[in-house]
């Protein structure tokens, strides 16, 4: 069996499939579970200062091809992230990543400070969602300008490890994760979900969605997703969590032959469950084996073009 | 594909063939569709532009789905005011469901609207013959529900208690259960009824030895075991996925169980 271990901004992952934010995400019985599971790493939801309310239901569908979802980023605040955040790494199977979330740029201080002394792994700011652009405009993510002011904040405020969760729907993807590279960003997630896209009911001719419209996972956005990872993998040196549409262990080997260091998986869940944590290590470890490969971090970055 | 799995991930209309007023706040409808549900699973509910909420079948016999709501907020109320013709979206079924095994004695313990998955359950049970002794109650007898479709189900026995003594036994339910553990041959409990109520059974039936399986509620977002919303403390057992029918040991275990829920943005909420 190969070495499945992953060395991502100096935490070590015990195998590079990391639950991505949003998915089993809530509480730390939810995180631990998926730990228990398989995962090389978890991600909370994104994590708000004070409480925000989400969208109302369907909030949620899925197909044999995508899945669509506009849960509106719901958050009780930080107080719960305390309880839940120090029960999770009472425990700490694998590395915790926080994922948070604010509204304007100088609002990521106050949460990023009170985050970092929760003492997770590493802090993932998400810049990118695209389910609250009614309530707070286009996202962070989308504006170079903006993306560098908020990691240059956040660099400020902590020691952690800070990860840019980028959004797929911008023009110039190279150009922002550049940005935040040279603002100081220790590694970059791609991507948040992809749109806004909109499933109707062919018989009321409604949109589904309470919100209308929400952003696009799973199986159809992995072509897209393969693509501009590797783009970005191009044109930077930090480290790339590869997040979009990887369901089965050879999806994930692609995303890191790609540039992906680490591989974030959240819809897979609807498809196999969390169980499909392990299913996926079982053929990623039969694939290195086949093919005489004995340390994961050896096929990062080896598309063939 | 089957049609279970055509509605599993994305709602379908269908229509209300048929209402019936149970009570002054609980009605059940007649839905036009089959999904092939099992005794104790859910299915959601969508009203376009108002919401989708998760509710318990209470019966699917192969041609039609029913089931049986409380009018409590905005959305079950909307729901409420629905007339036969018209049409609601629906998805699932979703979650565990009861199993029992041929010729056993079980023990059914409703209350509120917990007597309709319950009479799916005995439904189902007496074509394994079983006997059942099915436990109603509820603060009066004019909110009991269900009480002449129970009646006349063969190898049922039904009990009764009522808060107020209005109907049967004045007190809880779970007395019943008591003197009917004590009693003996009980195979196995299933309950669905208010959580302290299950609480109890799931304690009762510890100390007697007898196994028991309780329907749980909590809030949920997607209801198929995405994000996360309803995971119990501290399994991270899922009440759309791994329940809503649960061990009453697995429950025993919990810390969470019997003392506090979670609102829409995950904070805890005592009961
Ligand atoms: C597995 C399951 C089976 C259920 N079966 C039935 C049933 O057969 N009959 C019935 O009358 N009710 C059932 N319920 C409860 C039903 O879902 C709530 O009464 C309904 O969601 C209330 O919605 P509302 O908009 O009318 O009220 P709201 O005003 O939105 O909320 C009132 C209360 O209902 C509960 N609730 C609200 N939204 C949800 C949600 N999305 N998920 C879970 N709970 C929620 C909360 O406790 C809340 O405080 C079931 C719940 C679950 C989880
Ligand atoms: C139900 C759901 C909820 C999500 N919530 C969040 C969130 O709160 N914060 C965030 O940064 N990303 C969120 N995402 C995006 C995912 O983390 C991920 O970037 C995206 O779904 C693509 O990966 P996938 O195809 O493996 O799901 C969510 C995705 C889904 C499906």
């Amino acid at each position: 069996m190969a070495n499945l271990k992953v060395k991502f901004c100096g935490v070590e992952f015990p195998n590079p499939l990391v639950l991505a934010s949003g998915v089993m995400g809530v509480t730390a019985a939810g995180l631990l579970k998926t730990a228990r599971a398989g995962a090389g790493g978890v991600t909370t939801k994104s994590i708000w200062l004070n409480e925000h309310v989400g969208h109302k239901n369907p909030t949620m569908i899925g197909t044999e091809h995508y899945f669509i979802n506009a849960v509106g980023v719901p958050d009780a605040g930080i107080e719960k992230a305390q309880e839940e955040m120090a029960k999770y790494l009472e425990k700490h199977h694998v590395p915790l990543i926080a994922n948070v979330m604010a509204k304007a740029v100088e609002d990521f201080e106050a949460v990023v400070k009170e985050v970092t002394k929760l003492n997770p792994d590493l802090i993932e700011i998400n810049l990118s969602c695209p389910n609250v652009e009614d309530e707070f405009g286009k996202p962070l993510a989308c504006s170079v300008i903006k993306v560098a002011e908020v990691v240059k904040l956040v660099k400020s405020c902590t020691d952690k490890p800070v990860i840019v969760k980028m959004s797929p729907n911008v023009e110039d993807h190279v150009g922002i994760a550049l940005a935040a590279e040279k603002a100081g960003a220790d590694a970059l997630c791609c991507f948040n979900t992809f749109g806004p896209g909109l499933v109707m009911d062919l018989e009321t001719r409604m949109p589904i969605l309470a919100n209308k419209v929400g952003g696009v996972s799973g199986p159809g956005i992995k072509p897209l997703v393969l693509k501009m990872v590797n783009d970005i993998y191009k044109a930077v040196k930090i480290p790339i969590i590869g997040t979009g549409g990887v369901i089965t262990g050879n999806d994930a080997l692609e995303m890191m032959m790609c540039g992906a260091s680490l591989v974030g998986v959240g819809t897979m869940v609807y498809y196999n469950d969390v169980a499909g944590f392990a299913e996926m290590t079982t053929q990623i470890n039969g694939w290195l084996d086949e093919h005489g490969i004995t340390n994961i971090e050896d096929i990062i970055g080896t598309l063939q073009r | 594909m089957n049609q279970a799995l055509q509605t599993y991930g994305q709602p379908k209309m269908v229509t209300i063939k048929k209402i019936v007023q149970e009570n002054e706040f609980v009605k059940t409808f007649f839905l036009d569709v089959s999904l092939g549900v099992k005794a104790g699973q859910f299915v959601n509910i969508w009203l376009p532009g108002v919401d989708e909420k998760p509710l318990s079948v209470a019966y699917d016999d192969g041609s039609q789905t029913l089931i049986t709501f409380y009018a409590f907020g905005h959305m079950t109320k909307k729901l409420f005011e629905l007339s036969e013709g018209d049409k609601v979206g629906i998805r699932g079924p979703y979650g565990t469901y009861y199993t029992w095994n041929k010729g056993d004695t079980l023990v059914l313990v409703a209350g509120g609207y917990g007597a309709a998955p319950m009479y799916f359950v005995a439904n189902e049970a007496i074509k394994d013959d079983c006997k059942i002794h099915f436990v109603v109650g509820a603060r009066n007898k004019d909110l009991l529900l269900y009480l002449d479709k129970i009646e006349k189900l063969p190898n049922v026995e039904l009990h009764v208690a009522t808060d107020d003594g209005s109907m049967g036994l004045k007190g809880y339910n779970t007395e019943i259960l008591k003197d009917l553990l004590a009693a003996g041959e009980v195979s196995r409990v299933f309950a669905c009824g208010p959580e302290m109520m299950e609480k109890r059974i799931v304690d009762l039936c510890s100390e007697a030895g007898v196994k028991s399986w309780i329907s749980v509620e909590r809030y949920m977002k997607c209801g198929f075991g995405v994000c996360g919303h309803c995971c119990l403390d501290d399994s991270g057992d899922r009440v759309c996925k791994e329940g809503p029918v649960m061990s009453g040991e697995l429950l025993a275990a919990s810390p969470e169980f019997g003392k506090y829920h979670r609102d829409k943005v995950g904070k805890k909420v005592k009961l």
